[in-house]
């Protein structure tokens, strides 16, 4: 299968791309050819660094071509800050908009006695029916580099903790997104890769 | 409950994995890409590879090294080693590694830490810190003094302040190495990561002393370490990750057990 992949120079893709073709995808990378997002099966949106990167995003018009390949079905998966910009927006740049495919908006840890940025292995609590992380068991542990977060909705499909609950993952149809590094995350990451790889509409034909 | 890491550091030479003591009676101990492998799969949370070649000839060698040592990791991916700009840094980062370290590059010019984070990320900058403490100081071990990586004369700054000002220039976590507490197998010097951990937001890394597992708890404890990076304790078969994150655990310290 091949994977577009979103490249709007915040931070290195090497991680990424070697970890999906390990799993056997063909990788297309794009910083602002929009026949490639047209043409795209799957869209994978890495991200690392700082909120206001996004606005690349809309600069090179991949906003709207990522907007209408999402409407037409194409499974998505955004990581870091990618899962970030499927939000409204986020605090750490209010001024950028996010996609919106979420109505909520990311906001900072709370000030509190443990550290910020949350750099680690945590835990993910996954909610029942989330397809992306199929077969993830509680408890499995999974790296995490990050000061901002999603707000736990009907739409989280993982919860972790740490000063309070967040969105670890979000999931509504072909819509996904990770606050995690899958490509990071050892056998439980190559695991949620391999799912997304996998996806397939419901009732679409194998 | 965010865990406590276990970093397997593997010391690199002309592209094979070296053991021995501060640097003297080198033993060859195998191929880095194998080793570190072996490492994640035993459960190392990370895994740091330390080039000590650090000359201009070894530098292609070791991004083949690199290269051929990220193709098969898949947890977080560390490079240290001779790194002196942002352009050495960046081609450590092409060649698959997910953080660099730095040491005497960074005392040299501070500015390097937010020239490599604007373009990769504070996430992907660590400072390594070499400090020994000054008896003559107020407070010998706030005002330990800092050396550069393998040097013998103080650079005249001290560890506390120093690490606050990487963490300002956009540092993402501190490798901090007790030189009063390396090789001696006696533990870590936990007052001096305390002291650090507390005067910084980022997460530090306790390096220096280790010699068995209730170190590892006494570093996490009393230290206030986020992450202790495992060199020798390995290397002479005391212990592989797994068991010394299963005593960990015992001990009640949060660690990420393998599967």
């Amino acid at each position: 299968m091949r994977v577009t992949v979103i490249d709007y120079k915040a931070g290195n893709l090497t991680s990424v791309l070697k970890t999906l073709r390990h799993l056997g995808a063909e990788t297309v990378v794009t910083d602002g050819d929009l026949s490639l997002v047209e043409a795209a099966e799957r869209i994978v949106l890495p991200g690392v660094g700082h909120f206001a990167a996004t606005e690349r995003l809309d600069a090179t018009g991949m906003t709207g071509a990522i907007r209408a390949a999402i409407a037409r079905g194409v499974p998505f998966l955004g990581i870091c800050v990618g899962m970030q910009w499927l939000y409204a927006g986020s605090t750490e740049a209010p001024q950028q908009a996010g996609l919106g495919q979420f109505p909520e908006s990311c906001t900072r840890f709370a000030e509190s006695t443990e550290k910020v940025p949350h750099v680690g292995w945590n835990s993910l609590e996954v909610r029942n029916g989330s397809r992306l992380l199929a077969g993830v068991e509680p408890g499995e542990f999974v790296y995490f580099t990050h000061s901002y977060k999603g707000p736990v909705t009907a739409d989280t499909a993982a919860v972790t903790n740490y000063i309070e609950p967040f969105a670890a993952a979000v999931e509504r149809g072909n819509v996904m997104g990770v606050q995690f590094h899958p490509e990071k995350s050892g056998e439980t990451g190559l695991k949620i890769l391999r799912n997304f790889l996998a996806w397939q509409a419901k009732g679409a034909a194998c | 409950m965010l865990t406590k890491r276990i970093i397997a550091c593997l010391d690199v030479h002309a592209g094979r994995v070296v053991k021995g003591v501060q640097f003297v009676d080198l033993v060859d101990a195998g191929d880095p890409a194998t080793q570190a492998s072996r490492h994640a799969r035993e459960g190392a949370d990370e895994i740091v590879l330390l080039d000590i070649t650090a000359t201009h000839e070894g530098r292609q060698t070791l991004l083949d090294t690199v290269r051929r040592t990220a193709r098969e990791l898949f947890v977080p991916f560390c490079v240290g080693g001779g790194i002196r700009s942002a352009r050495d840094a960046e081609q450590v980062f092409e060649a698959g590694a997910d953080k660099v370290s730095i040491n005497s590059a960074a005392l040299a010019d501070p500015s390097l830490i937010s020239a490599i984070g604007s373009s990769f990320g504070a996430q992907a900058v660590v400072v390594a810190i070499d400090a020994r403490r000054d008896p003559e100081a107020a407070d010998p071990v706030r005002d330990a003094q800092v050396f550069v990586h393998g040097g013998r004369k103080p650079v005249g700054r001290r560890v506390v302040e120093w690490a606050r000002e990487a963490e300002e220039r956009g540092a993402g976590e501190i490798l901090l190495t007790s030189m009063d507490a390396d090789g001696t197998r006696a533990g870590f010097d936990c007052e001096l990561t305390a002291a650090v951990s507390e005067a910084v937001g980022i997460p530090v890394i306790a390096s220096g002393g280790a010699g068995t597992v209730a170190h590892f708890a006494d570093v996490f404890g009393r230290g206030k370490a986020d992450a202790a990076l495992a060199a020798s304790i390995f290397h002479f078969g005391v212990s592989t990750s797994r068991s010394l994150k299963e005593e960990l655990a015992q001990a009640g310290v949060p660690v990420r057990l393998p599967c």
